[in-house]
């Protein structure tokens, strides 16, 4: 059952004065969807009841999660700046200096969603790498709908506010009535494609980096395992794997090992470990 | 950390404010460009950041920005331009005036949170 007028009313008064988005009728079904965790974790089984409860206690914290809870897209650009520049200045010079020019170097955005990790890292390359050297970025993820629009590389305003550097935006991106849409230069060496982590990763190449981030904590222990191993099948051995900052591979897969540099924390296969046969 | 939000509508300083003073700033007020010349120069401390509409009266954002990048009294202070203009060439006019980054309204309050972050008066991230 939908929201009463009055909450829903309430929700929309409470976003619209904190973060000046508005929110129509019609978006009862967002409310519901959006709030429905926080309602769970104050011991609430309807948003309904949350929503009044905050109406009647005006809880500044509450207000505040529910204005972040629908206001939040948690795909933004260049997300943790720190990992971006420290895969600028600590891994990229190190897979320049072990790669030849012609060798294109190889990035995996592993859990790709609407595509911004991918193109934030071709945006970094472009402006790293010197003329001549090429790289090839794939992103992937199990959902069709978010690629559809990764591919397209067409953005909301809303979206593009969200971490984009202005010069990138001038430069990388062109307006398309309300929309804004990622430049050919941009596009031309990102691919898209459909892939499953709990499933056999089927047809991907050997990487140079892995983005991995923030989807590991969605597996249990043994499907983590089970990544791990066959991530291990797609990188170069000397290549880098990059995890969300709640994420590791220790107590998990022990062939990995941890090596922290200025601002990144990024995991390399331990010398001489073997490559694990293809079994899916 | 001082921040000091210029537009000329109550209600955006106010949410401005709410976001900004969140990442522990103390916040100044303007409602123009003018305003905001007058509140520096009788202040003993620049702003870290200066969080500037484009249209307002009397002085608008980009004839303050121009202004400011002239001062070297003020050679330190960050611009942040929070605006509805949204052309391609408007942006390339405030980057070339000296906004340092520009935020497009309507936007998220992690919208803000990331700008900060971008122009390191932030680490905290979002």
């Amino acid at each position: 059952m939908s929201i009463s007028v009055t909450d829903f009313n309430f929700v929309t008064d409470l976003v619209r004065r904190e973060s000046a988005i508005v929110l129509q009728p019609g978006k009862e079904y967002l409310v519901e969807a959006r709030l429905a965790p926080l309602a769970k974790a104050a011991g609430m089984a309807k948003v309904g009841d949350f929503v009044r409860q905050v109406s009647l206690e005006r809880d500044r914290k509450q207000c505040w999660a529910i204005v972040e809870a629908l206001t939040t897209n948690e795909t933004s650009w260049f997300r943790d700046a720190s990992v971006y520049e420290g895969f600028r200045t600590e891994l990229l010079p190190k897979l320049k200096a072990a790669r030849r020019m012609h060798q294109p170097l190889r990035i995996w955005s592993a859990a790709a969603s609407t595509g911004q990790e991918a193109y934030s890292l071709a945006m970094m390359l472009i402006d790293e790498l010197e003329p001549g050297r090429r790289y090839e970025i794939v992103g992937t993820d199990i959902s069709g709908d978010v690629l559809e629009q990764a591919r397209a590389g067409r953005y909301s305003q809303l979206e593009m506010n969200r971490g984009l550097p202005a010069r990138h935006l001038v430069r990388f991106f062109q307006r398309r009535g309300v929309h804004w849409e990622v430049t050919p230069e941009l596009r031309r060496d990102v691919t898209f494609r459909e892939l499953n982590l709990a499933a056999p990763f089927i047809g991907l190449p050997r990487f140079d980096v892995i983005f991995m981030r923030n989807v590991l904590i969605y597996f249990d222990q043994e499907t983590k395992r089970s990544i791990l191993r066959r991530v291990r099948q797609v990188m170069a051995s000397d290549g880098w794997l990059i995890l969300g900052t709640a994420e590791t591979t220790r107590g998990i897969d022990d062939e990995y090992e941890l090596v922290r540099m200025a601002g990144l924390s990024a995991y390399r296969l331990h010398s001489g470990a073997s490559l694990p046969t293809r079994r899916g | 950390m001082h921040a000091i939000v210029i537009d000329d509508s109550s209600a955006m300083r106010m949410i401005l404010r709410r976001i900004v003073s969140q990442f522990g700033f103390e916040v100044a007020e303007a409602s123009n460009g003018r305003e905001a010349l007058e509140v520096l120069a009788a202040s003993d401390t620049v702003p870290d950041v200066a969080l500037v509409d484009w249209n307002m009266p009397e002085m608008n954002g980009l004839e303050f920005i121009q202004a400011v990048r002239a001062d070297d009294r003020y050679s330190k202070l960050t611009l942040l331009m929070v605006t509805t203009e949204s052309e391609q060439s408007q942006i390339v006019r405030a980057l070339a005036a000296g906004a340092h980054e520009y935020l497009i309204k309507p936007f998220t309050p992690d919208a803000v949170a990331e700008k900060l972050e971008l122009l390191g008066l932030t680490t905290a991230g979002v």
